[in-house]
């Protein structure tokens, strides 16, 4: 292969891929087989990080940047008056296989503009997943972007080769999408994600009956949505987040802070912040969500349709509840010891070991590693003491931010001094 | 009151046979050292350990019955770290756990279990960006080299995962720090000790003596990384954190 042809489309188009924020490579179950090449069990692993901090796990490329679409948010759109350029399956095979066997990356996240039509490219992304699996006996991660709009049968075959399927959903809101994503319609992102629902529900009945049955994206199904691009408010992000984890089962949603990259005069101007902070909040509620035992609606509703930039969810929705507090640690089962601000899962988990050989108090607490700064105004422990002393949650929220410097702060400093 | 100095050859083997020592002559006031670290010592006196592998069963298979897995992993990671006196913590924590009728691996709030799981953890970081960064180069033999310098003694822990991920290729992972690397001959895993030649420097790929294609895929990958970087969301602090320096010189990415 000629070195400087493929450098020169490889800078094109993984510059042209970065906007993906999806990064997982974990979740599947793929193992080595016949001593070929990769593993895709287990944890995902970051082989590096970005300058902006984001972690690398897997060669993020678009087979190509030519498209036949124009929607105002994207990079590739046709309008835009960029070098294209476009990979031959067998460069995207070489490039996944070598960086692969140096231990660069965990697999390949094959996405792609599209030329001609969605079936077409979709067509293409197969070949490469089945080119990898078939012919290299490669076992890595594969995670195929689903052309919106690509029929069922390309859907069916993407998913027997690859670990995760995904489909950007873009634009929250329907209006939205309308209004920046002329060429594209809702419908034809909820198709292929139907369909694949419903092939890994069957894969799974068939499974328990013929145990040889083919793997079908073992590693389930994400999406992805751009925030603050088209004016949405949280609680209609949200509201959207957890309608498609609950109606397609899927694994992750995605939020993308808008980088503004045109001067379309729908969207926010070229230069505007990232809203960073914004879309920590979002990944911190999606948590709370998947893990933490939250109902959206507990979050963000009708009356608080806002996240609080300046304190994390879980912290903003127990001032909000105040009265469902304090929880007393050694008694608490793991669910609400799960909503005390401070604590996180691990702290949970010790706690629930712990307290089964003494009444744990302060000092064990901290030893145990307890986010105390926070979680102090909330819990009661084996000692007289307890801090929140009937406090009004504004208050305890005043003492909270004067005592805390959160590793995000540090790190944004220079968008926090609003609120400073 | 005397206090016993233990000097083993630094093996876990090693260890557990003068845990066993420890044992069998009921000593009390013991400090068991490596014999790579050992500290002179004017009021004890000292006794070197011979690693014997039925001694060390013994104590293992006794731990066996009052630790899960769990626990025992705890020691052996925490072992690894070869902290200075992690020895005697160590010693401290089997001895309570003979003592002890329950099973103590998730005491967190017992001061030597807490600190065995923190050493624990930042071995099993370690293991973990090992897993990570471990950059392989194809060499003019066909064999996919790479070198570190952990801060903890994990190639033990990292064997596994690179065998079952590189089945098909020949590889050696080298500790320079430490001296000995794991060789995969595309059957099993050894541990091996290599002589470098006097001119070779871990940092760069000569071509003397790395295949021809290698520095281009370097190349590619370099320009992947920049490439992929969003520069309005630049932030190196989150970015150090993430790819501490002092992994840096190894990392091709990370090359000038």
């Amino acid at each position: 292969m000629s070195f400087e042809r493929i450098k020169e489309k490889l800078n094109i188009l993984a510059d042209a891929a970065k906007y993906d924020v999806s990064c997982s490579s974990s979740g599947s179950n793929r193992t080595n087989k016949n001593k070929g090449l990769g593993d895709a069990t287990g944890m995902g692993i970051c082989h590096t990080y970005t300058e902006d901090g984001r972690c690398v796990s897997l060669l993020k490329i678009l087979l190509t940047n030519h498209c036949i679409f124009d929607c105002a948010y994207c990079v590739t759109r046709k309008s835009n008056d960029i070098k294209r350029a476009a990979f031959k399956v067998q460069e995207v095979v070489d490039l996944t296989i070598n960086f692969y066997r140096r231990n660069y990356i965990e697999g390949l996240f094959l996405s792609s503009g599209i030329f001609k039509n969605a079936d077409y490219t979709m067509e293409r992304l197969v070949s490469v997943a089945k080119k990898l699996r078939l012919e290299e006996n490669f076992n890595g991660y594969i995670h195929l972007k689903s052309i919106p709009g690509a029929s069922d049968e390309l859907m069916r075959e993407a998913g027997l080769y690859a670990d995760r399927l995904s489909v950007n959903i873009e634009i929250p809101t329907r209006e939205g999408l309308k209004r920046l994503a002329p060429d594209k319609n809702r419908e034809d992102f909820i198709k292929p994600m139907k369909k694949v629902k419903n092939e890994i529900i069957q894969y799974k009945a068939e499974k328990k009956i013929i145990k040889s049955t083919p793997k079908y994206a073992p590693a389930g199904q994400s999406t992805q949505m751009i925030i603050g691009a088209s004016g949405e408010n949280d609680y209609q992000i949200m509201t959207a987040s957890n309608f498609f984890y609950k109606k397609f089962n899927l694994k992750r949603v995605y939020y993308s802070g808008y980088v503004p990259i045109s001067y379309d005069s729908r969207l926010p101007q070229i230069g505007s912040e990232v809203p960073m902070l914004r879309e920590n909040r979002l990944y911190q509620t999606d948590w709370l969500m998947r893990f933490y035992g939250f109902h959206v609606h507990e979050i963000v509703n009708e009356t608080h349709q806002h996240l609080d930039l300046d304190i994390d969810p879980k912290l903003s929705w127990a001032l909000r509840n105040i009265h469902e507090f304090p929880v007393d640690v050694n008694r608490a089962d793991n669910g609400m010891l799960a909503r005390v601000p401070g604590l996180g899962m691990t702290s949970v988990y010790k706690i629930l070991h712990a307290r089964k050989f003494r009444q744990l108090n302060w000092e064990h607490l901290k030893r145990l590693g307890v986010a105390l700064n926070r979680a102090k105004y909330f819990i009661i422990c084996n000692s007289n003491d307890f801090e929140r002393r009937d406090l009004e949650p504004e208050k305890i929220k005043g003492f909270i931010l004067q005592n805390s410097k959160s590793k995000f702060r540090q790190a944004t400093s220079n968008q926090l001094n609003l609120f400073g | 009151m005397m206090q016993k100095v233990l000097v083993y050859d630094g093996s876990f083997e090693g260890f557990l046979s003068a845990v066993f020592k420890v044992y069998e002559e009921k000593i009390e006031h013991v400090d068991i050292q490596r014999e790579t670290s050992v500290q002179p010592s004017f009021f004890g006196n000292t006794e070197e350990i011979i690693s014997n592998k039925k001694h060390a069963d013994r104590v293992w298979n006794g731990l066996k019955k009052k630790l899960t897995s769990y626990g025992r992993n705890q020691l052996y990671y925490a072992f690894l770290s070869e902290m200075n006196s992690v020895e005697n913590v160590l010693l401290d924590y089997i001895r309570q756990v003979f003592a002890s009728s329950d099973t103590i691996e998730k005491d967190f709030s017992n001061l030597t279990v807490l600190k065995v799981s923190k050493i624990t953890r930042s071995v099993g970081r370690e293991k973990h960006r090992m897993e990570a960064f471990v950059r392989f180069k194809l060499t003019k033999d066909g064999l996919y080299f790479s070198n570190v310098e952990p801060d903890f003694n994990v190639l033990p822990l990292i064997a596994k995962h690179f065998k079952s991920r590189y089945a098909d290729q020949k590889w050696v992972i080298y500790d320079i720090k430490r001296n000995y690397g794991l060789h995969y001959n595309l059957d099993t895993v050894e541990t091996i000790v290599m002589d470098f030649p006097k001119e070779f420097d871990f940092t760069k790929t000569s071509g003397d003596f790395f295949a021809e294609e290698e520095l281009a895929f370097q190349e590619l990958w370099q320009n992947y990384f920049k490439s992929t970087n969003i520069e309005s969301r630049k932030n190196m602090l989150l970015h150090v954190r993430h790819v501490p320096k002092r992994y840096w010189r190894y990392l091709s990415e990370k090359q000038p």
